[in-house]
């Protein structure tokens, strides 16, 4: 993010100019109104981040449409705060559906949550509100963050496992985590949902927002289609054998199963999985489940969730959002990291971030640039 | 709090309430045949009468609507739809680029929907359209023109547009002309007698008058085809019982602030001219928008654009420290676009986007002005900080 002259690098203390992020659901209507009654000066702000949005949610997803600026509002009213919406549709579709879409145009399976939090919640609007006089951003993420005395700050995981959100928060730096806010982590959602209600905040009974905001009727593969065309190409067997052709390898992601329309059977009789996706011949590779067993893996680009870490240790890592987690070992260089796996895990694909713990808090975050498999590709 | 929103709408004034709860006890109908339903009648017609009398028009002429959005839809589709019903080659509507939604929106809808072609007026840099110019759009194919339709005074940048040359020229070709007079009625002489118009718009609450009141004034000989259909009760053009409290309301406050404008303009005007000098001087770089005459601009109306700062993050700023402004005219998402009243004037995008609107009304003191001198450079200056930040990327 963007230094200013006399912006505290340790987080400020007391009371405290807080913007508050609204999406219109429950869970960022609750954190806004807990900081308030944390004795903070709270501002909500709707990010607009849909250049033509919709009037309406279609089913239950949505945090970009007319309707859920509205919730936003109504929820800042009933609270008691200044609300306004700030146009990011730009910089959203810049830094988040552009990179999306290239991402998997070049093979690889990107989160774009992770990306909203790096580029636009913690940077376009952390660095606009601390310009205009803000000392935090504060959202309705599942994250616990700990103070210590001596000034460091830790992010950690969330009491309610089931909705623990660090791992789309680890790619926050120390600077980022220092002007954050998030009063949800140490609640669990029921309780959250029921608090939404005591509050009279009408959206107590929204459902939770799932899938991917800008692509509003969960078809991905469609969404990249439009932008990325069609180009039939291999469905390749580990040995080279053609089995069958697709109408674009972006259209697959690694440990697929379904949707190969591969007319024969493999000769053992087992299910076939995406095994690789090479953007540059526009094949898809198929085999067996065990070659999708990733015991290490190589990952660029890490951010330090905090104090940065370095060297050879012990860690548990998650690699995609409402992953398990697993022992690694993990050696940590300033450009990338090593990750092997104590036992092989399975589903894990390059764009993917591979998100390091110790014991509850939040390592770093690294984007994954490949993998090892325990069988050949 | 400072309010420096007075455009947007203005408190209503004490005279106007009390005429309104004067009428919300009595029961009646004005359109029943008893006695009941007769005095509601009396009230509305003597309200009439009055609101003929401040508008220079006569009683007939005045048609009750629920506002100014009513009053602008009924004038342009109504005529639109009349004009083209009697000879299908009207289809131009010659519009300003710089009119309110409510007009613009239903000149793009008749676009859309009724085969109509819109054609832009060329406006200059203060935003105003010149009698040569709409001659030479009519002249172009006179009998195509269904209606010309041009504000009186811009609701953004305050510009008073010449709207009694325009109707002259319209009038020469006998093709019907209306005008919004929402944001001018009590800041400058409106008569619609003078005016030449076939159709004019105004509202209750930019006047101190009741929200959800408003009247179209339209020649007698123009018959729109109505947007209600129904009773029939406003010379069968607009539907809907009559509201009796709103007229009553509307037209006390209509009376006042006609009968004080010379007054309230002089004071305004100098007020405004304070302010005016306040942001000078807060922000020596902003550009003052619209009309720097006296004469052509709107007594209480400012409009600045301040290079370097997004206009949402200024009104943020300011609304923190208790002054009320705007950023010109709002959308439905809140989402701030550049103003199309700026861009048609020619004012660069990113510069547009930098604006925000004072407007000054009956209640303005020098304390409002103070206040804004004292939360401007702070303000000006986090927001440019806040626009260095996105320029930096």
């Amino acid at each position: 993010m963007t230094d200013f002259p006399g912006a505290p690098t340790t987080p400020p203390t007391g009371r405290l100019r807080v913007l508050a992020a609204m999406s219109g659901g429950v869970d960022s209507a609750v954190a806004a109104a807990r900081a308030v009654e944390a004795g903070h000066e709270v501002t909500g702000v709707h990010l607009a981040l849909a250049s033509n949005p919709q009037s309406f949610r279609t089913g239950a997803r949505g945090c970009c449409t007319l309707e859920d600026s509205r919730d936003a509002r109504r929820a800042a009213d009933v609270i008691g705060i200044p609300f306004y919406v700030w146009d990011l549709a730009e910089r959203f579709r810049e830094d988040v559906i552009d990179d999306f879409v290239a991402e998997y145009a070049a093979g690889r399976t990107p989160n774009p949550c992770l990306r909203c939090n790096e580029k636009i919640k913690f940077a376009a609007l952390l660095d606009k509100a601390i310009a205009l006089g803000f000392d935090a951003v504060c959202t309705g993420h599942y994250a616990r963050i700990v103070d210590h005395a001596d000034g460091t700050r830790e992010l950690h995981r969330a009491v309610d496992a089931a909705k623990d959100q660090s791992y789309v928060l680890g790619v926050l730096d120390a600077e980022q985590l220092a002007h954050s806010l998030f009063p949800l982590g140490d609640t669990t959602k029921d309780v959250i949902r029921e608090e939404a209600e005591r509050r009279g905040l009408a959206v107590a009974k929204k459902p939770d927002s799932h899938d991917i905001c800008f692509i509003t009727d969960g078809d991905t593969q469609g969404f990249l289609a439009e932008r990325l065309g069609t180009a039939t190409g291999d469905i390749l067997d580990t040995d080279g054998t053609k089995l069958g052709e697709h109408d674009g390898a972006y259209g697959f992601t690694i440990g697929q199963r379904k949707g190969l329309r591969l007319g024969r059977p493999a000769a053992d009789g087992k299910p076939r999985y995406v095994l690789d996706i090479s953007p540059v011949d526009n094949t898809v590779t198929v085999g067996p489940v065990e070659g999708l067993d990733v015991h290490a893996l190589t990952a660029i680009r890490p951010r330090w969730c905090g104090t940065p870490a370095a060297g050879e240790g012990r860690y548990t890592a998650q690699l995609r959002a409402h992953g398990e987690e697993v022992p690694v070992t993990a050696v940590l260089g300033e450009d990338e990291l090593h990750v092997r796996l104590d036992t092989p895990a399975r589903g894990i694909a390059p764009g993917q971030a591979v998100v390091l713990y110790d014991g509850t808090r939040v390592v770093g975050s690294a984007t994954i640039a490949s993998t090892e498999r325990a069988v050949g590709v | 709090m400072a309010y420096l929103d007075h455009a947007a709408t203005t408190p209503m004034l004490p005279e106007s309430i009390a005429a309104m709860t004067a009428q919300f006890g009595a029961v009646g109908n004005a359109s029943s045949l008893h006695a009941a339903g007769r005095r509601a009648r009396r009230v509305v017609e003597e309200s009439r009468e009055s609101l003929g009398e401040s508008l220079g028009a006569r009683p007939s002429e005045i048609v009750l609507t629920g506002g100014g959005t009513e009053s602008d839809n009924l004038a342009v589709k109504g005529l639109y739809w009349s004009r083209h019903d009697a000879d299908p080659a009207r289809r131009r509507v010659l519009c300003s680029p710089v009119e309110h939604h409510a007009v613009l929106d239903a000149v793009h809808w008749l676009a859309a929907h009724e085969g109509a072609e819109v054609e832009y007026l060329p406006v200059d840099g203060l935003g105003r359209v010149h009698p040569e110019a709409l001659r030479e759009a009519i002249e172009r194919a006179p009998e195509t023109v269904a209606l010309v339709t041009v504000m009186w005074a811009n609701n953004e940048v305050g510009t008073i547009q010449p709207i009694r040359e325009l109707a002259a020229v319209a009038a020469e070709f006998d093709v019907p002309m209306h005008s919004d007079a929402v944001q001018a009625l009590g800041q400058v002489p409106v008569s619609f007698a003078d005016s030449g118009l076939t159709a004019l718009t105004v509202t209750g609450h930019k006047v101190g008058g009741p929200y959800g009141v408003g009247a179209l004034l339209l020649a007698r000989s123009a018959k729109p085809v109505p947007l209600l259909h129904g009773g029939g009760q406003e010379r069968d053009v607009r539907s809907g019982t009559l509201d009796v409290p709103g007229a009553a309301g509307f037209a006390v406050a209509a009376a006042l602030a006609v009968e004080r404008r010379p007054g309230y303009a002089g004071a305004v005007g100098a007020l405004r001219d304070e302010l005016l000098a306040v942001v000078r001087s807060a922000a020596p770089d902003a550009v003052l928008n619209g009309d720097p005459g006296a004469d052509g601009r709107l007594p209480a109306n400012a409009h600045f654009s301040f290079p370097g700062c997004e206009g949402d993050a200024l009104l943020m700023l300011l609304d923190a420290a208790g002054v009320e402004c705007s950023t010109g005219s709002a959308c439905s998402a809140g989402v701030p676009q550049p103003s199309h009243v700026l861009l048609a004037m020619g004012v660069d995008p990113e510069l547009a986007r930098a604006s925000l609107r004072f407007s000054l009304g009956h209640t303005s003191t020098a304390a409002d002005v103070a206040a804004l001198a004292a939360a401007l450079p702070g303000a000006v200056e986090r927001a440019r900080r806040a626009g260095l930040v996105r320029a930096a990327r």
